[in-house]
């Protein structure tokens, strides 16, 4: 089926690319949560689409039955390969089971650790300042282009220790392999480059290592045995993948909010204490990423028969919308106390990045509201919404007096 | 999800001190409990949580409530038989 169809029926022909449910997929999961719940595709390949909270969370922690070895929304490759030729170990941690997963994942988390992670808030501070002074005096900017793309991929330029200049080229080569990947050519574009730039920086750092993250790896020894070069590039190309366009669409859906909602850009502005829970709550609203598992062998799971090989998508963001768990789930309360969202997922894949995401989006919000307190969108152009794996305004006009 | 409901506050009926623990087996390092009540928690470089107060300060028993409604993998409780019946959200 040409996947420009328009869907007829969302619970037995979903599209995840179908313009309405990228604009707007908020009320397609009320009714399917409300009367499905379970949603299934043939649609580039069988894909079962679960809404409930419960139904979410229950498959990310039952790593038995639903695997990690394909993550993407948007199947990689006509064979049903996922990534690269060059990864033979795929992007550990994100697309590996234990024992894989486990080891790797303790080389990364000390990386994104709260205390480490405190250490990058002055650069993440002057980073945004830098970006705001450039806009301020126009009276208008794109908050998503000029402000939010621009902090997520600077910050981990630093982390891995490569060039900030690189920050256009890792944006583009990010949104290749993620939001343009149902375009073979330009996906494999994208990696190809990715991973060719991911190394030669490996390459230069074996011969003259520093003490950023691409240099750790390589010196890591895991029982006394250096990391595998495959496990090394495929956690390197993960890092920035995974750093980049989330992060920088939970910073422009948030703007979007507070551009739409004048309420709540004066209440964060006056009740600065407010920030912690307002972080979580537009995190809830607003969750970014959609992940994928794969059905390891037949089964039934909420009346669905999944079969082997059968992809499930881990509708995060639906999941953090159902009322069953979140009273009042469409409407964004600032002081929101029952908050158990699972933006970053759930079970053992818990985002390693969430403590840096939850750092950025504070702090690109506070200085935004400190430099821009009373700002809505521009009169008479679009907002333009990305989705599929990752949910976000990629242009967003506001205007500020 | 049995056994997921009945921790959506950490206030006891009759004043008696409030302590909380993380179950560590559940803990998939959220850092949310940290995030909302730095006072009460810390977190290790793999993001395992732990409760860093023998008991909870009455000052500071709203944050532990925040804290136990917001830990996405239900793993903060109050020790003992202090839980009381809630919404379950």
């Amino acid at each position: 089926m040409p996947r420009t169809a328009p869907v007829r029926d969302w619970s037995s022909d979903f599209d995840v690319l179908d313009p309405r449910y990228v604009a707007d997929p908020f009320g397609i999961w009320d009714d399917l949560r409300a009367t499905c719940p379970i949603a299934h595709t043939d649609r580039r390949g069988s894909t079962w689409l679960p809404t409930r909270y419960e139904d979410v969370t229950a498959i990310a922690h039952d790593i038995e039955h639903f695997r990690s070895l394909k993550v993407a929304v948007i199947p990689m490759g006509p064979a049903g390969g996922e990534g690269d030729r060059q990864l033979e170990y795929g992007l550990p941690p994100i697309s590996s089971d234990p024992p894989l997963h486990t080891w790797t994942r303790r080389l990364l988390l000390p990386w994104f650790s709260h205390q480490r992670v405190e250490s990058y808030v002055p650069l993440t501070r002057a980073l945004c300042r830098g970006l705001l002074d450039s806009v301020i005096g126009a009276g208008r900017a794109d908050a998503a282009v000029d402000y939010a793309q621009q902090i997520p991929v600077r910050v981990i330029a630093r982390i891995l220790g490569v060039s900030s200049e690189m920050s256009d080229a890792f944006t583009g080569w990010v949104r290749d392999v993620l939001e343009f990947a149902d375009d073979e050519a330009r996906r494999t574009r994208g990696a190809d480059q990715l991973l060719t730039y991911f190394g030669s920086q490996l390459d230069l750092r074996r011969r003259s290592p520093g003490d950023d993250l691409l240099s750790e790896l390589l010196r890591a020894e895991v029982d006394g045995v250096p990391v595998d070069d495959g496990i090394v590039l495929g956690m390197a190309a993960l890092v920035l993948i995974a750093g980049v366009d989330t992060t920088w669409s939970a910073i422009a859906s948030s703007l979007w909010h507070l551009a739409t909602h004048p309420e709540d850009q004066k209440r964060l502005v006056a009740e600065p204490g407010l920030m912690p829970t307002a972080i979580e709550e537009l995190l809830r609203a607003f969750a970014p990423v959609t992940m994928a598992r794969v059905v390891t062998g037949d089964l039934e799971y909420g009346d669905c028969p999944m079969k082997e090989g059968d992809k499930v998508l881990m509708n995060f963001p639906a999941a953090n919308r159902d009322p069953d768990v979140f009273d009042r789930p469409d409407a964004v309360l600032l002081d929101r106390a029952h908050n158990r969202h699972v933006a970053f997922g759930s079970g053992i894949h818990r985002c390693a990045g969430s403590n840096l995401a939850r750092m950025e989006l504070r702090v690109a919000l506070e200085e935004w509201l400190h430099a821009l307190p009373t700002f809505r969108l521009e009169e008479g152009r679009e907002v333009l919404w990305a989705g599929g794996q990752v949910r976000g305004p990629r242009v967003l006009p506001v205007a500020f007096p | 999800m049995g056994g997921r409901s009945g921790q959506g506050s950490a206030r006891p009926p009759g004043g008696v001190p409030v302590k909380i623990r993380i179950d560590p087996d559940r803990c998939q390092g959220h850092a949310r409990c940290f995030a909302l009540a730095p006072e009460l928690f810390a977190v290790d470089d793999y993001g395992q949580a732990s409760v860093i107060v023998d008991e909870v300060p009455p000052a500071l028993e709203d944050r532990a409530s925040l804290a136990i409604a917001n830990c996405p993998e239900y793993a903060i409780e109050l020790v003992g038989d202090q839980a009381v019946p809630s919404s379950g959200l």
